[in-house]
């Protein structure tokens, strides 16, 4: 046996107090796990390689000589979750500060290189009080080097991004161009510029937890996609959510076994659309009868709540879920659903995950504040993701299917591969009393309900659509799954390219 | 015997009525407004006849649309269950009119009974019992006096307007009477404009019982026991049973015979039931007193049933094609004892907040252990099942008239469907009801399973002392789960436990391991409320806290319900996850757990309790709804009781008035905005 065996043991022992007991106590004491806790929680049992755990700063400037902590504010390595590799960065705010400097960077850098070397996802656990002062310029250049490591990664291997405490200024961005942010309510925030800045320069008064809070960016700003009450949760909610996660861009889909019937009906949804064509409905209600066990895990439900998004599983195999929701602004398209929709598309057609759309959409929301924001570029987002997308794609409209938005949703315009309408399909330019009073302009009372009733007869139905080829087959609701679990079969040879570009020019 | 007959009615009762029917060989047409086009008692029929829109006034009251669809499908007679034209005389009359049978009693009895002071009148001169009261001008204290002791105490002082509790005290001693008696006559004074007060005896510890009344047209009368419907809630029936606990066979007979004599008086025949008020605190069972006479079907029909074998849907067809009854009052027995419990669309959680909506799931029970008889239900595949109790063993019965995907609708009855249970004793009947709750899965609108199961279980109930107070006396403060004890938690950690075990067992499967699956641990902690549970998980048992419990749970990922057993009991459990937590429904309690893999535990203890938000202080919509109306604006000051907010949900508006004094801190919603269950309307302080 070595002679350094005592010594890889003493520093071992050292590299893991982190910024010692007193600091982790403080962690603690605020509610939150230190950086090694946190990758217990989140990864398999044992299953936690750690690497670069001897790294230290090679600042000189201030005092920082003489301050020096292996690991250097961040823990780096992979492991497992459910047995499947990924790699983990998990800052320690136990060491100052989980300040970034060059060699935390470059200890970052060196999981990311690795994992798309490999092609496994990158978990980033991000508890951070931003760049480390005293090396200057050389922290902002580790924080570069991570941002073009975030940027080539993207669309190659899955990256999320966990927001456990602070994450301000430069910072943000690195999350900001991973695919998916969790935040942690209360204890985490992301701004660009803090609440002194704020009150300094605008002088508003705000809250870090208003500014920038779990709250504030899964509601207002969408910039996260989920806020869980504690650490636990949240890690937790991130193994779960990597479970549907395909390794990379060239692994497919992982596969779970399910007990699920491939083809269960589900009578129930014969009566989902109301009789009343304006009554609401939970669009919910069909995802969840449509996928393996119920089991849906949504992305920002509370932003541009009028969009459904996430993913499930059909015979196993992960799938992507768009659907228009009734329930919240009769669905319509907005500025935040469209974009909240368009990335999710993107994501899906990036990792070779099928997408389901559902559709009941009387439109896009009309107004100034629309208008004025731009939803004319946002929109386009939705339409461009949907369009380019080469992922099987199969879409049902339950209702409502009306104007440019009906063009929007993943129509047979589109590329789309299995174009299903209900029984109660409307597919049409507007609905119909609108469109009557364009067409038989000047006609008032009677006349208008008498045209509105024959342009109903006429189009408040899928058949017109379908005599065009518009759309494949009219379907009973309560086949749905079935008709989708065998269009997945068959589509999951796909091949379809886009023709060969640099990268196309999406309408930011 | 007719060929084809129509309901006048809808939802379970009219599906109830159809199966008989069709039991018997008659074609059946079933009505329906807009809002039932797609019911099950519509798909159950024969025929169906539209009659026009939702509102009950619009259609199934319309007794011209009735008319109309009997003659436009040739039925020849009309069953109208109970409630909308059952109690009408003039119904009856207009089908007479048209030589289509009513099947029900004669417009006379009904117009004699519908009519309260006449129904007391008969009653009196038939020989039935009464409340002791007087009515008439009391001129004085002293003159009450002489009333009060004549009628004995204690007696009510009510003001002939009073309502609402206001004008109305109790007199024990003829000292209670001098001192209450011009308060009463001041308050119906100054609160109603009206001085009259009149005294009627009080009735201690009272219980509803009734009598169910038989008859043929050729002057045949027989009572069908009693039914006690005791447990209620807002004059609304909760729990029926019969026979009562409190009723001996004289009572009985004496009932009966009473019953029997004021149907005689009317000239009745059909199906009827006499209601009287009946004082628990005396033994004797001598105070029972006539209330009023329900001519038509009751809801709570199918106890009797269960108890004498007789369906009453079918004697009822039989009297009014003209037959005689096949019994005679020495036939009819008592086997057993049967209990019905009313599951309503209504939220016990939330003060028993009527409920609405789509039901998402539905499923009544429907697997049973060998040898027991299972009764109908609309959502049911049996299509033949047997109506009435086997001899032995335990029987149960669900009459419901709704199915999965289905509406439980603003415009009627909030009744989802009725659970009967019967077995040979009154124990076993309740127990059969606490499992057959166990296994109704009902996700949508709200529902009363977890009340009817904490009702079923509760000791008072169990031991038969009740009175329609009892849910008032018992829930004083509203109802939060059926009370569970150590072992029960226990029980459900170790579920908790196992379920996590399965799903991570589950999980491991995943494809695109590079390490083969990791192992699964079974060292769990489970918190439920406040207390983390240790359990190890074996073969076939499980140590929780160091208690061995034998037993095992049947379920696996992507079951809704489950069956587990142990500690000598079979849960039927309703199995969900919020977020980390599993929420494991049985009993009558929802359990909320959070099972962690051990080793996590002491981590998962450093996280902090977040402190739910006081509720009390926001005004939440309590329904998915438009929000039509705010009473209020940032800054006012508001009072218990007074309107807040109005939320219209099914075109039905519902006032939000304020639960406590306060003032206005901040408006969160907009008038014009759909409003999700639980959106914050606005913040007092």
């Amino acid at each position: 046996m070595s002679a350094n065996i005592p010594e890889l043991e003493r520093r071992r022992a050292a590299a893991l107090l982190g910024g010692g007991e007193k600091r982790m106590a403080a962690q603690h004491a605020k509610g939150k796990l230190t950086a090694r806790e946190r990758v217990e929680v989140l990864l398999d049992a044992d299953s936690f390689e750690e690497l670069d755990m001897y790294v230290e700063h090679n600042c000189t400037d201030f005092g920082m000589e003489a301050q020096r902590v292996p690991g250097d504010g961040v823990v780096t390595g992979s492991g497992t979750i459910n047995g499947r590799l990924v790699f983990v960065f998990s800052q320690d705010f136990t060491v100052f500060g989980g300040s970034l400097s060059e060699r935390h960077a470059e200890k970052i850098c060196k999981v990311m290189d690795m994992a798309m070397k490999v092609g496994a996802p990158v978990i980033g656990l991000n508890d951070s009080g931003g760049a480390r002062i005293q090396e200057g310029i050389a922290s902002l250049a580790g924080y570069a080097e991570v941002f073009q490591r975030n940027v080539l990664a993207s669309g190659v291997i899955p990256q999320l991004s966990l927001i456990m405490g602070p994450c301000a200024g430069g910072a943000v961005y690195s999350p900001a161009m991973t695919d998916f942010i969790f935040m942690v309510k209360d204890t985490s925030y992301m701004f660009v510029t803090g609440p002194d800045v704020v009150k300094t320069v605008t002088n508003e008064v705000v809250t870090q937890e208003e500014l920038g809070g779990a709250v504030t960016h899964t509601t207002r700003t969408g910039v996260a996609d989920l806020a869980l009450d504690n650490d636990i949760e949240a890690l937790m909610a991130a193994r779960e959510f990597i479970s549907f996660l395909p390794e990379n861009n060239r692994s497919g889909v992982p596969v779970l076994p399910t007990e699920d019937p491939w083809d269960r009906e589900e009578d129930s949804l014969d009566t989902l659309i109301p009789a009343s064509a304006n009554q609401p409905y939970d669009m919910h209600e069909l995802v969840r009868k449509v996928l393996d066990d119920g089991e849906f895990v949504e992305i920002q439900p509370a932003h541009g709540a009028n969009i459904i998004c996430g993913f499930g599983r059909v015979e196993g195999r992960t799938v992507g879920v768009v659907a228009n929701q009734p329930m919240v602004l009769a669905g319509v398209l907005d500025i935040n659903a469209s974009k909240k929709a368009a990335r999710f598309v993107r994501f899906c057609d990036a990792f070779g995950i099928p997408i389901l759309t559902f559709v009941d959409v009387p439109g896009f929301l009309p107004g100034t504040a629309q208008e004025h924001n731009g939803i004319i570029k946002h929109g386009a987002k939705l339409l461009f993701a949907f369009a380019e997308a080469t992922v099987p794609k199969i879409t049902v409209i339950t209702r409502k299917a009306y104007g440019g938005a009906y063009d929007v949703m993943a129509s047979k315009h589109l590329r789309g591969d299995l174009n299903y309408a209900w029984p109660t399909a409307e597919i049409a330019v507007m609905g119909a009393k609108g469109a009557v009073e364009i067409i038989f302009r000047g006609l008032s009372g009677e006349g208008i309900a008498e045209k509105t009733k024959e342009y109903e007869d006429r189009f408040a139905n899928p058949f017109v659509a379908a005599s065009r080829g518009y759309i494949d087959e009219v379907i009973y609701p309560h086949s749905t799954r079935k008709r989708i679990a065998l269009g997945l079969r068959k589509l999951r040879n796909k091949q379809l390219e886009n023709p060969w570009k640099k990268h196309d020019n999406l309408p930011l | 015997m007719f060929s084809k007959i129509l309901i006048a009615n809808r939802g379970e009762i009219a599906c109830r009525v159809i199966r008989t029917a069709r039991r018997m060989g008659i074609a059946t047409v079933a009505v329906y407004s807009d809002a039932d086009a797609r019911s099950p008692h519509v798909k159950m029929a024969d025929e169906a006849v539209h009659i026009g829109p939702s509102p009950a006034a619009e259609s199934y009251l319309r007794a011209d649309k009735i008319v109309e669809a009997c003659k436009a499908t040739g039925a020849q007679a009309v069953h109208p269950g109970y409630g909308f034209l059952s109690e009408r005389a003039s119904f009856v009359e207009a089908l007479e009119a048209e030589g289509i049978a009513f099947i029900g009693p004669p417009a006379s009895a009904i117009a004699a009974m519908g009519d309260k002071i006449e129904s007391k009148k008969l009653a009196l001169t038939a020989g039935v019992n009464v409340v002791p009261g007087f009515v008439g001008e009391i001129t004085d204290t002293g003159h009450a006096v002489s009333i009060a002791a004549e009628i004995g105490y204690p007696v009510m002082m009510k003001a002939s307007a009073g309502g609402g509790g206001k004008g109305m005290r109790l007199a024990w001693s003829e000292q209670d009477v001098r001192e209450g008696f011009e308060s009463v006559r001041r308050e119906g004074l100054n609160s109603f404009g009206d001085d009259r007060v009149f005294i009627e005896k009080f009735i201690e510890d009272p219980r509803h019982i009734e009598i169910q009344l038989l008859g043929d047209k050729h002057g045949n009368l027989v009572y069908l026991n009693e039914r006690e419907c005791s447990i209620q809630r807002r004059h609304q029936k909760v729990v029926e049973e019969a026979p009562s606990p409190f009723v001996t066979p004289d009572m009985r007979a004496r009932m009966g015979e009473q019953a029997i004599a004021l149907a005689q008086a009317v000239g009745y025949f059909s199906a009827g039931t006499v209601e009287l008020i009946v004082s628990g605190a005396d033994p004797t069972g001598e105070s029972f007193y006539f209330l009023e006479m329900n001519t038509r079907l009751q809801v709570e029909h199918p106890v009797t049933e269960a108890v004498t074998g007789i369906d009453l849907v079918e004697q009822m067809i039989r009297v009014a094609a003209g037959e005689r009854l096949p019994f005679r009052q020495e036939d009819i027995g008592l086997n057993g004892w049967a209990i019905e419990t009313r599951v309503y669309a209504e939220d016990p959680y939330r003060g028993f907040l009527p409920s609405i909506g789509r039901l998402v799931r539905y499923k009544s029970p429907s697997r049973w252990r060998e040898g027991l008889g299972v009764g109908q239900s609309a959502s049911s595949t049996l299509t033949h099942p047997q109506p009435l109790p086997q001899t032995g063993g335990e029987y149960i019965r669900v009459d419901d008239g709704v199915a999965e995907g289905g509406e439980v609708s603003i415009f009627y009855d909030p009744m989802i469907a009725k659970l009967i249970t019967w077995a040979g004793t009154r124990e076993a009947a309740a127990d059969l009801q606490v499992e057959a709750l166990d296994d109704f899965e009902i996700e949508g609108p709200g529902h009363n399973i977890d009340f009817l199961s904490a009702l079923m279980q509760h000791p008072r109930f169990r031991a038969g002392d009740l009175t329609t107070g009892f849910i008032a006396e018992e829930y004083p403060d509203g109802f939060h789960g059926a009370p569970a004890d150590e072992e029960r938690r226990r029980l459900i950690a170790a579920i908790a436990a196992g379920n996590s075990f399965s799903r991570m067992g589950l999980a491991r499967r995943t494809s695109g391991q590079i390490n083969g699956p990791p192992p699964v641990p079974c060292d769990w902690t489970v918190r439920i409320e406040g207390h983390d549970y240790e359990v190890a998980l074996g073969d076939g048992h499980a140590m929780v806290d160091q208690h061995r419990i034998e037993g095992t749970c049947d379920w696996m990922p992507g079951m809704r319900t489950a069956t587990a057993t142990g500690q000598g009991v079979r849960l039927g459990l309703k199995v969900a996850r919020e977020g980390l937590d599993w929420i494991i429904t049985t009993h009558g309690r929802r359990h909320r757990a959070r099972a962690l893999p051990a080793r996590l535990a002491p981590l998962a203890a450093l996280m902090k309790e977040k402190v739910p938000p006081d509720l009390s202080r926001l005004l939440l919509s309590p329904m998915p709804g438009l929000l039509v109306r705010l009473h209020v604006a940032q800054g006012d000051k508001v009072v218990t009781g007074q309107p807040l907010a109005t939320v219209e949900a099914m075109k039905m508006e519902n006032i939000l008035r304020a639960q406590r004094n306060g003032t206005v801190k901040a408006i969160a919603a907009e008038v014009g905005i759909s409003l999700a269950t639980d959106a914050v309307i606005l913040e007092l302080e």
